[in-house]
């Protein structure tokens, strides 16, 4: 075996933990990650379709902020996906990995897309009460099912909180077939287009105002439950080892169907907003894959739902920037999700060197002789 | 070919905790070297830089007079440098003779015969037992342990590192592995042994190199030392080595547990019919080997184990008063019933810590429910955290570090500190002193000593014998999930405890009330 020994150099380069970084380096290295994607997504922009990239960004800009109605609906489908998120972060504080966010969405919808057809009689408020509550309880109710299976059965959480979506997902279809309208449309159509019950009212001149004070506030109820109450506590707990919560006294089964039903029921909140605060209406695309984008809005965010805002806004501005520089250059809807793709990568890839650092040979060697 | 090895001025960092610094050591070929010192010494750290596991930040190694490069586990085995591992690296579901050549790249068939019969040759020379077909996870530790040096000699490995080998064994089967260590230093091995037991540094070793602090503080021939020496050298001052045992007074009864017995999931019976009496103002030492039913009888006490029909814990407040039969309770049942059971688990981290919260936040782990607000009260466990980083020396860079980045020994402290400032009347502790240095163990050995004093019942569950026979007024063995015996503290010996750890029969005599 000893004739199989080489000569090594030493590596070039070595990794190496952190032990702890300045926040303004570490926002140093988040902003260079930044201008970095940046830059890459310009150099692919301009070899691929020689288009200026100053412009793009420019359109990508004003596609998300050009115009009074354009800020308003980002921040619209910013409090949207920030709802969903705000959803997930105690289901995976928990580390119970909830991707039924989309079904959990579309059950709320369902909700207050009934009581907005049945109950389209009853006064403004109450209605729209009426309508949160239910959207809640149905939302809440996608998300006890698994939580119970999980918790009397241990069932892998993420398969069924997957075909969770699928049922939900039926449903609409069923119910797009019953309140059909106007008949052989296959759509529901604008409910309530002439009364407007059940819409969410202007706010200070705002259609969306109300979407923004109910999220924010969302937002900062589960920034208390989750950082300050007994029973955010238990979330964290039950997240680190189940044994350690055992040992605390804490009843796991409990924690963990509350904190599902919880969860659940905040996305169903999230699918009120969608039918009463956005669309005025219900489809099978009323969730449109955002219960899976704000997984990663959760995580981003490490669950601080403050730094969710941030992330959301984020996700939110690049979508829009993309379907506008989509429409303007005559692309397709691939060049948006390959710019959101390259900033992704390095938004997220940053956290490495930020957990890490690297260690070349010749600064070894100063620090040895130091 | 001479293998000794030099390693000059080694240095290693992680981030801006200095593990080693300008360490220097010599190993020869035919000789045992016991590398001692305290938790967070580095020896470990230093000896993973030997087998290519860390890289060293500075400083040079030398084998055979050749400076090398180590940059890989599988360099330091072209080196002839094999190391194992507190935690074995071994795959459960293959045998040992899978084991043995796994990795080892010796073309696309192997005759697993061929093997067997290289790795009888091996056994037969130093006098090991291994059958090469057995499966690890039907292997005792020993085994386990044993198949770990075959692998590395059978990969030709001329200098064997073993970190605290005998940590998880019997004495009689420290016995053996000394022996068989003896044999491989007869052999011409050199071989290196991290311990924390003194008398085994006596026992096995030619010379002793000792680091503190992560810096190299000196060697010495074993045959011009003592314990009491080697420890003042790893400690830096005089440490009394002695553990105190004050006389119990008024003894007064505190748990009965009478025909309990535990069946686990798979239908094992972990506790078997297991009876005994523990008293306030004095501590019972929980002997037997592991696995025999330690962890399910402190874990059934606390209310986490389920206790079949026909078993009774009957608990015994301060006052003598109450008695509640804690059987079928919840821990939240047991503390609200008033009793003030401390618990401190094997498995700190896993069970009695939350490793990623900071100190304040793991006080209020088995508190937090108190007082009707739905929000956790911040003020009482933060003032109790830092009380107990101060009076415990809690080594740590801020109170809300998360505690899963102290040091074991810190991590303890944290654990015993809140488990004590409930001021219990019962506490219980498993493997209380495991991979802590000698300074905490003796801090946590006083602790103990003080709830005693206090009137608390105290239950010592322990691997050191040495440890139990100085400490414990009473020593309970367990075998396989029974009693095999309990014992006065005072007037037993190592052998009649071991061999009761081995034999249910054995000690049937020495059975007291």
């Amino acid at each position: 075996m000893k004739q199989k020994l080489k000569e090594h150099k030493e590596p070039f380069v070595r990794i190496a933990k952190r032990v702890k970084i300045e926040w303004w380096k570490a926002w140093g290295i988040r902003g260079i990650a930044l201008v970095g994607a940046l830059l890459v997504c310009a150099a692919i922009i301009y070899a691929v379709v020689a288009l200026n990239p100053l412009q793009v960004y420019k359109a990508m800009f004003e596609g998300a902020f050009g115009t009074n109605k354009r800020l308003w609906v980002t921040i619209r489908d910013m409090m949207m996906l920030l709802c969903i998120g705000v959803g997930l972060a105690p289901a995976f504080k928990m580390r119970f990995w909830n991707i039924g966010a989309e079904g959990q969405i579309l059950a709320g919808a369902i909700a207050s897309a009934a009581c907005m057809i049945y109950l389209g009689t009853l006064p403004g408020i109450l209605l729209l009460l009426v309508m949160f509550l239910c959207s809640a309880v149905a939302g809440g109710l996608w998300g006890l099912f698994p939580g119970v299976f999980k918790a009397k059965w241990n069932t892998n959480e993420t398969l069924f909180t997957l075909m969770m979506n699928y049922i939900a997902l039926q449903l609409v279809a069923f119910f797009v077939a019953l309140w059909e309208n106007p008949r052989g449309s296959n759509k529901v159509g604008i409910i309530n287009p002439n009364t407007r019950a059940g819409w969410f009212p202007p706010l200070f001149g705002q259609d969306y105002a109300l979407n923004v004070i109910l999220v924010l506030a969302l937002a900062a109820i589960m920034f208390l439950y989750l950082k300050y109450s007994k029973q955010g506590y238990e979330i964290a707990v039950v997240g680190e080892s189940e044994n350690t919560a055992r040992y605390a006294g804490i009843r796991v089964p409990s924690v963990v169907i509350r904190t599902m039903t919880i969860s659940g029921a905040v996305c169903g909140i999230a699918g009120f907003l969608v039918v009463s605060g956005a669309s005025h209406t219900i489809s099978i695309s009323s969730a449109g894959g955002r219960g899976f984008t704000a997984i990663i809005v959760a995580w981003l965010a490490k669950f601080n739902t403050f730094v969710m805002i941030l992330i959301a806004g984020l996700l939110v501005f690049l979508e829009k920037g993309a379907i506008e520089i989509a429409s303007r250059f005559d692309l397709n809807n691939f060049v948006s999700q390959m710019i959101m793709g390259i900033l992704l990568f390095f938004i997220i890839g940053c956290e490495f060197f930020i957990q890490y650092e690297l260690k070349f040979r010749d600064k070894k060697h100063k620090e040895a002789q130091a | 070919m001479t293998n000794e090895i030099r390693m000059v001025n080694i240095r290693k960092t992680f981030g801006e905790v200095v593990a080693n610094d300008k360490v220097c050591l010599t190993i020869n070929p035919g000789e045992i070297l016991s590398l001692l010192g305290e938790n967070g010494s580095g020896k470990t750290t230093l000896m993973n830089m030997l087998s290519g596991i860390y890289q060293p930040d500075g400083g040079h190694i030398f084998v055979g007079g050749r400076e090398v490069v180590i940059r890989s586990p599988r360099d330091a085995f072209a080196l002839g440098i094999g190391m194992i591992h507190q935690h074995f690296k071994l795959v459960d579901v293959l045998t040992a003779a899978e084991n043995i050549i796994l990795g080892l790249n010796e073309g696309a068939l192997t005759d697993l015969k061929a093997v067997g019969v290289r790795v009888k040759a091996i056994c037969d020379r130093y006098g090991f037992v291994v059958e090469p077909d057995k499966k690890v996870y039907e292997m005792s530790v020993s085994e386990k342990q044993t198949l770990e040096i075959v692998k590395l000699l059978y990969r030709g490995a001329e200098i064997l590192i073993l970190d605290e080998p005998t940590a998880v064994l019997t004495p009689q089967e420290t016995d053996m592995l000394f022996a068989v260590m003896r044999n491989m230093k007869e052999d011409g091995k050199a071989i290196i042994i991290i311990t924390h037991k003194l008398h085994e540094v006596m026992d096995i070793s030619d010379r002793v190199a000792v680091l503190r602090k992560g810096l190299f503080i000196g060697e010495v021939p074993t045959c011009e030392t003592d314990p009491q020496k080697l420890t003042d050298m790893m400690v830096g001052r005089a440490v009394s080595l002695n553990i105190d045992r004050p006389e119990p007074k008024e003894r007064r009864e505190c748990l009965s547990m009478k025909n309990v017995t535990v069946v686990d999931s798979d239908g094992v019976k972990k506790l078997n019919d297991v009876s005994f009496t523990a008293y306030g103002g004095e501590i019972l030492g929980i002997a037997g080997i592991s696995g025999s039913g330690q962890k399910e009888l402190l874990e059934t006490v606390a209310g986490l184990c389920r206790v079949c029909p026909g078993g009774v814990i009957a608990y015994t407040a301060q006052d003598g008063a109450e008695r509640d039969d804690l059987v079928g309770k919840s821990p939240v049942e047991i503390r609200n019933l008033g009793v003030r059971l401390a618990f401190v688990p094997e498995d700190r981290l896993g069970m009695g810590l939350v490793g990623s919260m900071g100190i304040p936040d793991n006080m209020m782990l088995r508190s937090y429910k108190e007082g009707h607000s739905p929000f956790t009260n911040r003020k009482k466990p933060k003032e109790l955290g830092a009380a107990v980083v101060r009076d415990l020396e809690v080594v740590t860079p801020g109170l809300t570090t998360p505690v899963r980045k102290l040091s074991g020994g810190n991590v303890q402290k944290v654990l015993v500190g809140r488990e004590l400032a409930a001021s219990p009347s019962l506490l219980m502790t498993a493997y209380a002193v495991r991979g802590l240095d000698i300074n905490t163990s003796y801090t946590i050995y006083r602790l103990l000593n003080e709830q005693k004093g206090r009137g608390a019942a105290v239950i010592y569950v322990g691997e050191d014998l040495d440890v139990l026979l100085e400490l414990c007024d009473r020593i309970l063995v367990l075998c396989a999930g029974q009693i095999s015996g309990i014992v006065d503290g005072r007037n037993t010996t190592k052998e009649e405890v071991g061999l009761m750890m081995t034999h249910l029969s054995a000690a049937e005599e020495g059975v007291d009330s």
